[in-house]
């Protein structure tokens, strides 16, 4: 059920089973955005987007149409357009439903994404958890190879573009862009050195953008509507709507496609039906399991925008918004956080592999009743030493918040150290579930 | 010539630095004295970036940067000396050490780790990391590797150093992501590759250690010294590490000599044969059909008295080394033409250097210096290799065309009869018959129709594999040897080498063929042993004097007046000829010094059935020693002192490594010997010999400085018009001289005649390949 | 002779699968990580053969296959149960109770992270973030989602797979 404050446009297909055959999708204005782009210049496209406002959903929120502008016209080998659906940002799981519900609107985004750049190949690399979606994805593929929307001479327009699905097996880190590319490549997920940026040399050494599956699936819509249809939506520079994942310690925890801008408050309270068991807030991790914490206090009065975020130092980053209720253990929130940076560093280099292993075990064993006060030293500085001098950003992700919590909840590291024992080891999950 | 390279200014640490455009920071650094430490950087192979020690800042940067990957730009402020930079290091350094055992009091790489140094330069003085570290067992991947996984850093020096230096891409990270990465072997368990112990020697820590060294001795034990390995003809120079006189281990850690860092198996571990139980320890005198213990004064008036005896007979012949030095070459070349009076003197040869010097007085168009020297292969802008197998063959040759081939684009064409690997560098492979080379150089030097040949062009080698995985099929393309022909003449500089499979007439359209190529052409000849050349050079023929000049050329008056002697005029056997002689009955005196015929050519030399007097002066009690009247032992390359000349025709002086009690130098031994044969060769201190080689052997006037620098003094062999008028100079094709088709003795990696057969080490892993393949 | 490595040990539709899918790429290698997750699906875990065989069909070195499987924590070297319980205790899920949801699922397999039954039916392990975060705790069985789990759920759900791995289907 959409909630009321919801503005429905990458999500206007969820639910709507239809909209996974391409008639359904023919019919809910499919592919009306695919052919205005095919009446345009690539410039005109790029304009468009760069019209938009749209910044990328993966994380990082770079301008999309910027990153298209940076393809060069000319070159010598094949340009390539891909999709990253590598979706395991801890909080996460919104381009799954795109997937999901509207397979087409991702085909139809990167087609008129291939005529922007001028590729004519691309690929889907979804992660090899999400196997049931393949089946769907795929069969999307197929009716538009069918019916022309993909392949040679596209609807008559003399543009080929083929497009394929690709399967990963298990590594967060192939959501970084260079390290989706080996990893595409038949190697290691491991990132490549920059620059050169992949839009100069990207996917066998072609120029290549890589895209979110939410912003792609964004794509034809704003070539429909138009950028500044789109960009009015939210607050300047941060143009139109995106889908959060609102999880934790809610009452309604689900997905919602709300405008950039929209205030915390209201998402947490009317959009999300209030905190579990009707308890204080603590904190929210604004944008997945890498953006540093913010707790309640800072929360107050915060619009969810890309740029009202950055103003209290961290990042809107995957849209996953976790909720944390009073009561929450933060020393097990963090040892979670860092098991997993743990588990996911590629190894590559020696911060990263070293200190994510070091900052797991030590903080492991601090929350085991081994813990000390100067341990919480030791956490900031490790910490620190990630911080900016990691060959790739996981170095960063794992760094910053476990920074922030220490320094954010530094009392109840205190008291974890003077008590020995983790002082609320049941509080952290809801008590009624 | 090159444009120079475009300058920019920069400011490090406040000075101002100006450095060629698009140059690494680090190696600006470097190259101004600004330290910047670095374990993953390697000069000449891919950036890592993974260790960030080198971490600095740069203005208008927001946070550090890896100064091995940012390249130098007009107006940069780089700081290596602030605070930051001093933290990150240092941090580094800790974050290292939380998995790395410290293990150094028993860990081979002690006092020369790279760790260690940066720990005591850059790092805490205690360590912070109190959690429990992870232990595993070594592992043993092959006979010469083992590898320590807890004290891996993972700077991937191994894995580049395989795959982008050897080509063989046997190492790679694998193991679990995260901390759980590690360097694995190719065959799960174990490795399968050329056994040269690059990973080893690159390797900064004690990682990756060798069986022959491990748990030996301590660097510090050890006295070093820069010798050049005696196995193949290229002329590496290896750093023997000596203790009690006996050597622990070969490396070439310092860079320094013709070869850089590169070494092959054979120079780094085949130095075992030099204290093998094998090693003949004192003079053998036969005595009633026995060889007996004998003094070197009995031993030597016994060798003296018996090929007296035989010269006032039917004659002696003396059949030289290739592994001599080139004093001792010349020296012994005196000793038969001078004290014995003949000129049945030879030595076993591969390349035809009197046929292709006749063919370049003949055909090269111009008189400059046709000769290119090793390091010449790591910048050449094209290269036409004909026959040989240099992977095989000559290690640092091949290893220089690979650095040609990734760093320089150098076009690399091959005229081969079988698939060798590098061919995966090939931008043009031509496959002829084994048979095939004299027609197919003809057609190439313009003369003959085209043969056939089973030609393709090479896609770069993006294959990585172990072993040699076809890059594509070798197949009959419509254009073939023309093609091959038409891009070759689109080159203007090309260095051709050529191996003892191209002979006297096919040396001739060789000639012809770098003749008609527009610009310079320049020659290496493949010869196999480690101083097969300077035997060449110093006149181990029949029918040629030192320098190549015939017995009936004027020098031949000029040598006589310098060695105040007369010279036999009569015409010398070859080779085969004197050993065919020798069976027979027809020469009654054989000196074989530091070859072994015998293990090849049937020749019936038991004492009691032959008439003739054999004397063998050698290592080993070889086949042929053991059928000698008077065995003299000798010392290796490593524990004596002179010149060699590797096939390229670099001269470099070898310097005394180790000690063996009871042999005495082949020097030694050809000096003592002539003197009781009746003829005094005067001094015998190497350096002096050497002056009168310098002072009077064409080409062989080189710099000192250049010769004790280890940077290979290029001799300069002149062109020889007259050597194609004896008859005596044609290499008669008997077996000992060459197989049929035309490879002397099958020599590979692990194989290499009679020093490989005495390595225990060389021999263990050719036992271990043969059973991977056997499996 | 000796046949070299194939793939026969795999359906002939996979195979042919892998036909397709080796041609959507201009680099056969690129094929790599898919067909070794899709053999693995077939066979329970990567053999020696199928990684030689997929090596030689990709004309690639076993290393080169080998270093890969170890990144991806969806690849195996070891058998696991017919049912593989992949239970998330990431943030998401740890807010939700994920950490009950394992302890009872240990206690309930009698099993240990990366272990299996004795009869090969379960194995369990602890993963990472399925993407089920706003339906936590969750936890996936084989490529089955199972979301917003109680113990109760989970029990339900198990006893589910063990008829269902008792009637062979």
């Amino acid at each position: 059920m959409p909630h009321p404050a919801e503005i429905r446009i990458v999500s206007r297909r969820f639910g709507n089973p239809e909209a996974r055959t391409l008639a359904g999708y023919l019919a809910d204005e499919g592919y009306q955005g695919l052919e205005k782009a095919l009446a345009m210049t690539p410039e005109q496209i790029v304009e468009e987007m760069k019209a938009s406002g749209l910044r990328g959903r993966g994380g990082a929120g770079f301008p999309t149409g910027m990153k298209w502008s940076f393809v060069p016209k000319q070159s010598a080998r094949p340009k390539y357009i891909l999709c990253n659906a590598d979706e395991s940002e801890p909080g996460t799981c919104k381009d799954r439903l795109v997937m999901e519900w509207d397979p087409f609107s991702i085909i139809e985004g990167m087609t008129i994404a291939a005529r922007a750049i001028g590729s004519r190949q691309g690929y889907i690399f979804i992660r090899g958890e999400y196997r049931y979606l393949f089946a769907i994805v795929d069969r999307a593929l197929e009716e538009a190879y069918a019916a022309g929307y993909l392949g040679k001479n596209i609807r008559g327009s003399g543009m080929d573009f083929f497009l394929y699905t690709h399967s990963g097996a298990g590594a967060y880190e192939c959501g970084e862009e260079s390290a989706l590319m080996e990893s595409l490549e038949g190697k290691r997920g491991l990132p490549r050195l920059k620059p050169p940026f992949p839009a100069i040399v990207g996917l066998y050494g072609g120029p290549t953008v890589i895209n979110n599956v939410e912003t792609l699936a964004t794509v034809p819509h704003i070539l429909r509507g138009g950028g500044a249809w789109y960009a009015a939506y939210g607050p300047p520079k941060n143009g139109g709507t995106r889908l959060f994942c609102l999880s934790g310690h809610i009452n309604q925890p689900g997905v919602y496609e709300l405008p950039l801008g929209f205030p915390l408050e209201r998402m947490l309270q009317e959009v999300g039906g209030g905190i579990l068991e009707g308890k204080p807030l603590k904190a929210i991790v604004p944008g997945g399991s890498s953006t540093p914490i913010l707790t309640a206090a800072e929360t107050a009065g915060l619009n969810m925008d890309y740029d009202s975020v950055a103003r209290l130092g961290t990042f809107l980053g995957s849209g996953g918004v976790v909720v944390l209720a009073r009561d929450t253990c933060m020393v097990k929130f963090a040892l979670r956080i860092i098991r997993f940076y743990r588990h996911e560093s590629c190894g590559w280099c020696v911060p990263c592999r070293e200190g994510t292993h070091w900052l797991a075990q030590a903080i492991g064993r601090f929350h085991a009743g081994q813990g000390r006060p100067a341990d919480i030293k030791l956490f900031e500085d490790v910490a620190s030493n990630i911080l900016g001098r990691t060959f790739c950003p996981l170095g960063d992700a794992a760094a910053m918040p476990i920074l922030a919590i220490v320094r954010k909840f530094r009392a109840e590291f205190e008291a974890h150290a003077a008590t020995a024992a983790c002082p609320a080891p049941a509080a952290l999950e809801p008590q009624s579930a | 010539m090159p444009e120079p390279p475009q300058m920019v200014n920069l400011t490090i640490n406040g000075r101002p630095v100006q450095a060629p455009a698009g140059s690494l920071l680090i190696e600006v650094c470097r190259a101004n004295q600004i330290e910047v430490p670095s374990f993953c950087y390697y000069p000449n192979f891919s950036l890592q970036a993974a260790c960030r020690m080198c971490l600095v800042e740069i203005e208008k940067t927001p946070k550090p940067q890896t100064a091995c990957t940012v390249t130098v730009t007009e107006g940069m402020v780089v700081k290596t000396d602030t605070p930051v930079v001093h933290q990150a290091r240092k941090s580094s350094i800790e974050f290292i050490l939380t998995n790395h055992p410290l293990d150094c009091p028993v860990c081979d790489a002690g006092g020369q780790c790279e760790l260690q140094d940066m720990t005591f330069r850059y790092g805490a003085a205690e360590s912070r990391f109190e959690e429990p570290k992870a232990h595993r067992d070594e592992q043993q991947w092959s006979p010469v590797v083992y590898f320590d996984r807890p004290r891996c850093i993972l700077c991937y020096r191994c894995v580049r150093v395989c795959g982008e230096g050897m080509d063989v891409w046997a190492l790679a990270l694998g193991g679990q992501r995260g901390v759980g990465s590690s360097i694995i072997p190719n065959r799960q368990d174990h490795l399968e590759c050329e056994e040269c112990g690059m990973c080893i020697d690159i390797c900064p820590v004690g990682a990756l250690t060798s069986g022959p060294y491990r748990y030996k001795t301590r660097p510090w034990e050890m006295r070093h010294t820069g010798s050049i390995c005696t196995f193949c003809g290229d002329g590496c120079k290896t750093t023997l590490g000596v203790r009690n006189g006996q050597i622990m281990r070969g490396d070439n850690r310092d860079k320094s000599g013709i070869n850089g860092d590169f070494l092959c198996i054979k120079g780094r571990y085949g130095f075992d044969f030099t204290r093998g139980e094998a090693r003949l320890r004192q003079p053998l005198v036969r005595r009633q059909g026995e060889l007996r213990p004998a003094s070197w004064a009995m031993a030597l008036e016994a060798a003296a008295q018996g090929l007296l005896a035989a010269r006032q007979q039917q004659g002696v012949g003396v059949l030289g080394s290739t592994r001599l030095l080139n004093e001792e070459h010349y020296q012994l070349q005196k000793l038969a033409r001078l004290a014995l009076k003949t000129n049945h003197l030879d030595h076993s040869r591969s390349a035809d250097l009197p046929g292709f010097l006749a063919a370049l007085a003949r055909h090269a168009s111009s008189s400059a210096t046709p000769w290119a020297s090793s390091q010449d292969l790591k910048t050449a802008k094209a290269v036409l290799l004909v026959g040989g197998d240099p992977t095989q063959e000559h290690p640092l040759l091949a290893w220089n065309l690979r650095w040609a081939y990734r760093l320089h684009a150098s076009r690399l064409y091959i005229l081969n009869a079988g698939d060798i690997k590098l061919r995966r560098q090939a931008h043009r492979y031509a496959q002829v018959a084994a048979s095939g080379f004299d027609a197919a150089l003809a057609f190439l030097a313009g003369s003959g129709a085209a043969p056939a040949a089973q030609l393709t062009s090479v896609p770069p080698a993006a294959i990585n594999t172990w072993p040699i995985t076809p890059v594509s099929p070798i197949s009959q393309l419509p254009d073939g040897l023309p093609e091959f022909l038409a891009a070759l003449r689109q080159e203007s500089d090309v260095i051709i080498v050529f191996s003892p499979q191209v002979q006297a007439a096919a040396l001739a359209s060789l000639v012809q063929l770098g003749a008609s190529l527009p610009g310079q052409t320049r020659y290496i000849a493949l010869a196999h042993d480690a101083n097969s050349r300077g035997a060449s050079d110093m006149g181990l023929y029949p029918g040629l004097l030192p320098g190549y000049a015939p017995l009936s050329s004027p020098a031949a008056a000029q040598w006589e007046r310098l060695w105040g002697g007369p010279l036999p005029s009569e015409p010398g056997l070859d080779a085969a000829g004197m050993l065919d002689a020798f069976n027979r009955g027809d020469l009654d005196g054989l000196y074989i010094v530091g070859a072994n015929p015998l293990r090849r050519h049937g020749f019936d030399a038991a004492p009691g059935r032959r008439k003739g007097f054999l004397v063998v002066q050698d290592l080993f009690l070889t086949e042929t020693a053991a059928a000698a009247d008077v065995v003299l032992p000798a010392l290796c390359a490593y524990e004596k002192s002179g010149t060699l000349t590797n096939t390229c025709g670099e001269v470099q002086w070898q310097r005394r490594a180790a000690d063996f009690e009871g042999a005495k130098s082949d020097l030694e031994i050809i000096h003592e010997l002539s003197a009781l044969l009746g003829h005094d060769l005067g001094t015998s201190s190497p350096e002096r010999i050497f002056q009168e080689i310098r002072a009077h052997v064409p080409g062989y006037d080189v710099s000192w400085v250049q010769l004790h620098s280890g940077a290979g003094a290029l001799s300069h062999l002149p062109p020889q018009s007259s050597v194609d008028a004896s008859p005596l100079v044609r290499i008669s094709a008997t077996p000992w001289t060459r197989s049929a088709d035309g490879l002397a003795r099958g020599q590979t990696l692990f194989t290499d005649g009679e020093l490989a057969r005495r390595s225990v080490l060389l021999n263990s892993v050719m036992e271990r390949h043969e059973t991977n393949d056997a499996q | 002779m000796q046949p070299g490595p194939n793939l026969d040990m795999l359906s002939p539709a996979l195979r042919a699968r892998f036909d397709a899918m080796i041609a959507h790429y201009p680099v056969k290698r690129s094929a790599l990580v898919p067909m070794l997750l899709y053999a693995q699906d077939e066979l329970g875990h990567l053999t020696p053969e199928v990684i030689r065989g997929i090596a030689a069909r990709l004309e690639l070195d076993e290393l080169a296959v080998r270093e890969v499987i170890g990144y991806y924590s969806m690849l195996r070297l070891h058998p696991a149960g017919r049912y593989h319980v992949q239970v998330c205790t990431n943030i998401s899920c740890q807010l939700r109770g994920a950490d009950r949801i394992w302890d009872h699922c240990r206690a309930r397999l009698q099993l240990e992270n990366h272990q299996t039954t004795p009869d090969g039916v379960f194995s369990l392990e602890e993963v990472e973030c399925i993407g089920a975060c706003s339906w936590a705790p969750a936890m996936q069985v084989n490529y089955d989602f199972h979301q917003q789990l109680t113990p109760e759920k989970v029990d339900q759900i198990l006893d589910g797979y063990r008829r269902k791995g008792a009637s062979g289907d």
